[in-house]
């Protein structure tokens, strides 16, 4: 494996993880623009204009688009979160220029009206589609709740309402204002050429804008409430809880990661032994998630309506004595093997390496080989386990939920 | 491709070791296919092969369940059991220096699991909620209903049993199919990664070579159904659709050419069904059809999620698209349909869990393997012409339909 890194004079960053012997490459544009960079007048404008991208430009429509991806035979998609917008591919390595040409395309669609408005339905579908998906909605609600008044607390999706009424005008707007170069990682990994990379990028990108968007990122101070969504046409109870966890710069993030794994993963946790094997639950889990200036605790319950509240009260036990006890040696050491031996497996392909290494990036500007990786997962201790539970406790200041039940305790 | 080592070797049991070796990677992974799926599950006990599929990793050997986690979980093994109409499935990976001690459990596992009585109702209750979730999630349940309509029972009853069955089955019941279904012959066990076929072919022998042969599990009869039309009402924000109709199975002499048809359909963001339904009207987020199968029937499943008021537009834009294959395929789209299926093999070669699965399932479908090479030399030499033929001979026709949602759509009945 090989780094290479590179700025254009614009601003655009290219970083590189090259390795001969793979099969593939993965191309991935990061773009730092989310749900958290839009206003109220344009919420949903992000994940919207992620799928306008595919509408091509001036050179492609947006049947070349599909099409010539299709013809080198590429995997390809995209994605939005509160913070990040990636186009991302992997290919087979003589397509590497087309490829790159291609993905270049879609950081600049035309955004052309006709396009506009057809999406526009596609993106209420969407959303028709999630509204059916009861995890997802706690998700979005826990988020709104927990993170009111906060960036972080907008939806990705936005609403039928902020979808009907967003303009093909406003979304320019926000495109020239976030789509510059320096808001834009370009990751590379796999088998390529760092020479062909750098002089595709020059002739694709020396062009764009240059600049980049500020984002305000003063650490959430959440409000606590519990929302509850009554869907009594179901069978099961969805409960989502959020609190307050490191951020994505902060030195703690890591035993984060690791003690989530030891208190709720989803297999061979503290959650799973007492709510899963047991058959109380159909699913309760502990994921951190780690946001530019925020972070959260996410705890995830699905279980019969009626068990809810005895299930929530367990897991109120864990979440306390770990608080109290903290976790053993023994625990600690699992769980980093568990989470060393995730990292090795998903590094063997080029797509597996991709979200990391741009993730890092954009996040902190650093990078780390899986060797690098691994050596700061081997030197959390139990004390850094301590440190993380004296500042960010296991528990939750929200809770939204979604399912049969009227009213569940805060 | 590049040139692809794959060895298999049948233990005096029955028992049959696939095995790919993998040169350019630190893992192994293996596939483990005990023919012990819901087919076998006794007739009003629908639920017993995956409450034992539940059951059969708490406790094997000298390890009760949660040692048992432990034990894998410090070899690293990223591991995952399932039920599928056929089998019980295990499947993992790690390290491939892990990989001895690895399937050291699972021979505890797959010969002396201990089935606690202490156990059952959690195992049942975790199959009881994976069911209610399916009840609660439209889109998968369309999936499901279509898979039960379109293939014959028991081959298409849901993989985890029927809730109202549930309360039924006892301890016994699951003891009963183990004791009828675990067994080497018939049971196959892939692997795939840097590995010595050698050493893996002695250390099999070593873990199961005292596995005792027992008679083959019948398989059950099958039976097919009278109605095609199915509607549930449901109160949901999308109209979830399911289309399905014939298809040759997997081993077919035509097998790849039905690939290709499908593909023309609904493989990539250029194929028929997202342009026209998705992209030209803007009638839905998902829209696709894959092709899938049990040993001799294949079929075609589609399926649509739209919002209600466009549920009609989509279901008959989308049986329109289907039927119009017949009329002409572009040299183009065929070509595309090549590229695609180069590029995943090529890749496939990178992930050991994606080739271990692949040369178990070859072997229970074929009773061999069918290299990388060999698939896109049958892909790469398909024509328009050929396809084209393919689609008179098995034209879309007799649809399997079912809808879930607030409203029932109509079928058209002209449509043949």
């Amino acid at each position: 494996m090989i780094f290479h890194k590179a700025q254009l004079d614009n601003g655009l960053q290219i970083i590189a993880e090259l390795n001969p012997s793979a099969h593939s490459l993965a191309i991935g544009y990061f773009v730092r623009t989310g749900s958290r960079d839009e206003t109220d007048a344009v919420s949903g404008v992000s994940h919207f204009l992620e799928h306008m991208a595919f509408k091509g430009n001036e050179k492609y429509s947006a049947d070349d688009v599909n099409r010539i991806f299709d013809e080198i035979g590429a995997n390809y998609n995209a994605s939005t979160s509160e913070e990040i917008t990636l186009f991302y591919g992997s290919f087979l390595p003589e397509y590497v220029e087309t490829a790159m040409e291609l993905l270049s395309t879609l950081i600049y669609p035309t955004l052309r009206q006709e396009d506009f408005d057809m999406e526009k339905k596609v993106i209420l579908e969407e959303i028709g589609m999630y509204d059916d998906l009861h995890s997802f909605t706690a998700y979005e609600k826990v988020m709104q709740a927990h993170f009111q008044g906060h960036p972080l607390g907008r939806s990705i999706l936005g609403s039928v309402q902020s979808i009907t009424d967003l303009t093909a005008e406003q979304m320019r707007d926000y495109h020239a204002k976030h789509y510059l170069a320096g808001n834009l990682t370009l990751a590379i990994t796999g088998n390529a050429d760092w020479e062909q990379i750098l002089e595709l990028a020059h002739k694709l990108c020396d062009h764009w804008p240059a600049g980049k968007s500020e984002r305000p990122i003063d650490e959430a101070q959440p409000s606590t409430g519990t929302q509850t969504i009554i869907e009594k046409a179901i069978q099961q109870q969805h409960i989502m809880e959020l609190g307050p966890a490191p951020a994505a710069q902060d030195n703690l993030r890591l035993p984060a990661e690791v003690l989530s794994v030891v208190i709720g993963d989803d297999s061979n946790s503290r959650l799973y032994w007492k709510l899963v094997d047991t058959g109380l639950a159909e699913s309760a889990e502990l994921g951190f998630n780690e946001y530019d200036g925020s972070g959260t605790w996410l705890t995830y319950l699905c279980c019969d309506p009626e068990l809810t509240e005895d299930n929530r009260k367990l897991i109120e036990q864990i979440f306390d004595d770990v608080n109290e006890n903290g976790i053993t040696q023994e625990e600690l050491d699992r769980a980093r093997n568990k989470i060393a031996s995730r990292l090795v497996l998903r590094s063997e392909r080029p797509m597996g390496r991709l979200s990391s290494l741009g993730g890092n990036w954009v996040y902190r500007g650093e990078y780390f080989s899986v060797a690098d990786d691994l050596k700061l997962l081997n030197n959390i201790t139990l004390s850094d386990i301590q440190k993380l539970l004296e500042k960010y406790p296991l528990g939750h200041s929200t809770t939204a939920a979604v399912g049969p039940l009227t009213s569940v305790a805060e | 491709m590049g040139k692809q080592l794959i060895q298999t070797h049948q233990f005096s049991n029955g028992l049959t070791l696939v095995a790919e070796t993998m040169d350019d990677v630190q893992s192994a992974a293996f596939s483990i296919l005990v023919p012990s799926g819901s087919i076998y599950d006794p007739p009003n006990k629908r639920g017993t092969a995956s409450i034992l599929s539940e059951l059969v990793t708490r406790g094997a050997g000298p390890y009760d369940s949660q040692q048992l986690s432990c034990a894998l979980d410090d070899l690293g093994v990223q591991r995952h059991e399932g039920i599928t109409s056929g089998h019980i499935t295990f499947s993992g990976a790690t390290l491939a220096g892990n990989l001895a001690e690895t399937l050291k459990i699972y021979g505890e596992i797959l010969k002396n699991p201990h089935l606690p009585v202490n156990q059952f109702d959690a195992a049942r209750a975790g199959v009881a909620q994976a069911l209610l979730s399916v009840e609660d999630d439209a889109r998968q349940k369309a999936l499901v209903e279509l898979k039960r309509h379109a293939f014959p029972a028991p081959w298409g009853l849901p993989n985890d049993g029927e809730l109202e069955h549930l309360e039924f089955i006892t301890i016994d019941d699951v003891r009963t199919l183990y004791e009828n279904c675990f067994h080497p012959n018939e049971t196959i066990i892939g692997v795939a990664g840097n590995v010595d076929f050698e050493q893996v072919k002695q250390i099999i022998e070593e873990l199961f070579g005292d596995w005792k042969t027992s008679s083959i599990s019948e398989e059950p009869a099958m039976v097919f159904a009278d109605e095609n039309r199915f509607f549930t009402e449901q109160d949901t924000t999308q109209t979830h659709l399911g289309i399905a109709y014939d298809a040759v199975p997997y081993g077919h002499p035509e097998y790849y050419a039905a690939w290709a048809a499908v593909g023309i359909l609904s493989g990539g963001m250029s194929a028929r069904l997202f342009t026209e339904v998705r992209e030209k009207r803007g009638l839905c987020y998902t829209v696709s059809a894959s092709l899938s199968g049990m040993p001799g029937l294949g079929r075609v499943l589609c399926y649509a999620g739209t919002t209600s008021e466009r549920a009609q537009e989509t279901l008959d834009v989308t049986l329109f698209e289907l039927t119009r294959l017949g009329d002409g395929i572009e040299e183009s789209e065929l070509e595309r349909c090549k590229a695609r299926a180069k590029s995943s093999l090529i890749m496939s070669q990178e992930s050991t869990s994606s080739r271990a699965s692949s040369i178990a399932r070859d072997w229970f479908y074929l009773k061999r393997i069918t290299t990388l090479d060999q698939i896109n030399d049958e892909i790469q030499q398909l024509t328009t012409d050929r396809v084209l033929n393919y689609i008179h001979a098995h034209p879309a026709a007799n649809f399997t339909v079912l809808t879930i949602g607030p409203q029932p759509l109509e079928v058209p009945s002209d449509i043949s």
